[in-house]
């Protein structure tokens, strides 16, 4: 029974390509196609073949001609994997900026189209993107990638190509030295230690404790707390670590405490600075105990919970937008980010979208006027001035393509269960 | 002397963690000779229970627990029966893979069901850490160490004074031998990882208040509990328990008298020289077996 219903299929087959061939010929007066009839199965695929393909080919080609009228704008984010809490906010930012701009018109009435993929946090996998998007897609400029190792994996490929670059990443060696492609949104660690010990000088602390992360988050951390510590007349008098997946830091605190620093500085991301935390209550030390920007989320406050009162971290603005005085220029910017995306994705925002956001609206004043010439956007990109952003005031030059001082950060601390803003 | 005694606390309390992983490990070894590296993640699947029912739907602690751990053990039984009993007569390599890929499996798995952000689970007796001759000691890691303790005896007692435990032991040893005497192996076999899982989540639920709960921490306490149990010995329980506190003690130790940066250096070269001095574990009663 098998066979038969084999040999029939295949006759079918066979006569659908028959009938193909020979489609312009009346169809009562070839003896093949009448046989169709009987053997129903052939009709639908040679119907198909026969109408459908054309219109699909239309189809395509008039795709392609709406194509050309786009500005095509690449992005590589870390939307899964273990930086997709980076990654993932960034990629809706920028579809929602890249829907919004082109509901406004577009930009010089040309439309902007995004092609985006996923590097799963993983520098190869970065690389092989970047490589689509120069050659396949032809993008006129990039956005991300998420983190500093898929980022500077990807500088030279750039730079090659001369395709703007502008990451979301935060690590200080992507813009520095600088390279005429590449500028990024994301705050260097270098302004937020500044921020850091800014506020120590203010206090008079003089001797700290550092206590950091061993991965790359907390080892460019470690190297910026030791740099700039003399800048500051601060003495780092003991560097301790910890590793990413520990569950008790008692140990390195124990020694930190019989050193008796004036502050002790942890460097991580969650959820160890947040073991850290409940730790040095454990232990009932009762130094100021500073956190990095990497716990600035709700997030900290819940896995710490009582043990988080009294810290103070630096932090972008987005967290504590509400407790901006009114007069802030950043303010009306942040509500409106915010809005936006709670409405469009029904979730909170984080400080990391909005590294995207803004690499969207830098990139769309910089497509303005530039006909889609890579070297007059770098060039615009590059002399952008006190363009007001989710992540600060964006100051561009020729020596600076970050373009953020150390006003992006504002100190805050958490007191009953919430952030407080310190002046 | 009273940061002495602190180092010594600390790594009381994280050797503590070690042991009661490094127990489910090391009796699964004992009756089935198969080392599970994916204890980690029925440890984390543990945690992750207790945060689920406990933490979000506020059901009793002990009636979270008790469903906690049969609700894991329960998947210790679908992934003998799917995975390992499936493999027929695979030799120990191919099991031990097949357990790595189980602990991806069920990792992807949690990051679905729970997302990628970790927990918090409050501590089950009081925040408030003890105060001895001037050390601090969170209540919690004493809890952790009465766990180990009462979970490596009542295992003991199992597998060698019940006769389904001895009968378990009779299954490693000579698995051809205990069926023809009238052993069903098969049901050794599930039973040994039903109890074997089920301590991991046991494990899991007594470690979440101090470790945070989230889909990849099974990884590295899996590692870790299989270091401990190594030093101890496999297949022995009370050196898994001593090993783990062992393991535990030289990383703080280790972090705070000589550096933090070389905490996890320190306490595996010292694994190395107990294993070239004695390559079984301190307790070890027979040779371990070499793959």
């Amino acid at each position: 029974m098998r066979k038969t219903a084999g040999k029939v299929q295949d006759g079918t087959a066979v006569e659908g390509g028959i009938g193909m061939l020979n489609h312009m010929n009346p169809p009562h007066m070839n003896p093949i196609d009448n046989r169709k009839h009987r053997v129903g199965a052939g009709a639908p695929g040679s119907f198909l073949l026969r109408y459908m393909l054309p219109a699909l080919l239309i189809c395509l080609m008039t795709m392609a001609a709406w194509a050309d009228e786009t500005y095509k704008i690449g992005g590589i984010f870390s939307a899964t994997g273990p930086a997709s809490f980076l990654g993932d906010p960034e990629q809706k930012s920028m579809e929602m900026m890249i829907e919004q701009i082109n509901a406004a018109g577009g930009i010089d009435g040309r439309m902007l189209q995004a092609v985006i993929y996923d590097s799963e946090g993983d520098p190869a996998k970065a690389v092989s993107a970047v490589n689509k998007l120069l050659h396949k897609d032809k993008v006129i400029a990039i956005i991300g990638p998420s983190t500093t190792p898929t980022t500077l994996a990807i500088i030279n490929f750039v730079e090659r190509a001369k395709v703007p670059l502008i990451s979301c990443a935060a690590g200080i060696a992507i813009t520095t030295p600088v390279k005429p492609w590449v500028f990024k949104t994301a705050q260097s660690d270098l302004l937020a230690v500044a921020a850091v010990y800014q506020h120590m000088q203010a206090r008079g602390i003089k001797k700290i404790s550092i206590l950091t992360v061993a991965n790359a988050f907390g080892e460019s951390g470690r190297n910026q707390l030791l740099d700039q510590a003399a800048k500051f007349n601060i003495e780092v008098i003991q560097s301790e670590s910890f590793g990413p997946k520990d569950t008790d830091m008692t140990a390195q605190l124990t020694k930190i405490k019989s050193a008796s620093p004036d502050a002790v500085v942890c460097w991580g991301t969650n959820p160890g600075p947040a073991v850290v935390a409940r730790n040095v209550k454990q232990l009932r030390m009762e130094i100021p105990l500073y956190q990095s920007h990497g716990v600035a989320s709700p997030k900290f406050i819940e896995l710490a919970g009582d043990a988080s009162e009294g810290i103070i971290l630096p932090t972008g603005k987005i967290l504590v937008t509400s407790l901006l005085q009114d007069n802030d220029p950043q303010k009306s910017i942040l509500e409106k980010y915010e809005t936006d995306y709670m409405e469009k994705y029904k979730a909170n925002v984080s400080g990391f979208g909005g590294y995207a956001y803004d690499a969207v609206n830098l990139l769309a004043k910089a497509l303005k006027g530039s006909g889609g010439d890579r070297e007059k956007i770098r060039s615009s990109l590059e002399s952008i001035g006190n363009h007001m952003g989710v992540s600060g005031e964006f100051n561009f030059s020729r020596e600076d393509h970050n373009g953020l001082s150390s006003d992006a950060f504002v100190m805050v601390e958490i007191k009953n269960g919430t952030w407080k803003l310190i002046k | 002397m009273q940061e002495i005694l602190q180092y010594i606390f600390s790594g009381l309390t994280t050797g503590a963690i070690y042991a009661v992983i490094a127990l489910g490990l090391s009796m699964l070894y004992s009756s089935t000779e198969l080392i599970n590296f994916s204890h980690g993640e029925f440890v984390m699947l543990g945690a992750m229970g207790i945060v689920t029912l406990w933490v979000h739907m506020a059901l009793p602690l002990a009636v979270a627990f008790f469903l906690t751990v049969a609700c894991v053990a329960c998947t210790g039984l679908l992934f003998e029966r799917l995975a390992i009993r499936t493999a027929g007569n695979a030799g120990h390599i191919e099991l031990v893979i097949i357990t790595v890929g189980a602990s991806i499996f069920l990792r992807g798995v949690g990051m679905v069901i729970w997302g990628k952000d970790p927990f918090s689970v409050p501590p089950f007796l009081g925040h408030d850490s003890i105060e001895i001759a001037g050390a601090a000691l969170l209540p919690q890691s004493v809890f952790i160490v009465i766990a180990a303790l009462v979970l490596a005896g009542g295992i003991h007692f199992f597998l060698k004074r019940t006769l389904t435990g001895k009968a378990m032991i009779a299954c490693a040893v000579n698995k051809k031998a205990a069926w023809l005497s009238g052993i069903p192996s098969s049901t050794m076999a599930v039973t040994a990882f039903v109890i074997s899982t089920g301590t991991g989540a046991a494990a899991g639920v007594f470690i979440a208040p101090i470790t945070m709960s989230s889909y990849d921490m099974g990884t590295m306490l899996g590692l870790k509990g299989f270091c401990a149990a190594m030093i101890g010995g496999l297949g022995s329980l009370w050196g898994a328990f001593a090993g783990g506190l062992l393991l535990g003690l030289l990383e703080s130790l280790g972090a705070g008298l000589l550096s933090s940066g070389f905490k996890d250096a320190i306490a595996f070269v010292l694994l190395l020289l107990i294993l070239y001095i004695r390559p079984g574990g301190i307790f070890a009663a027979r040779d371990a077996k070499r793959f």
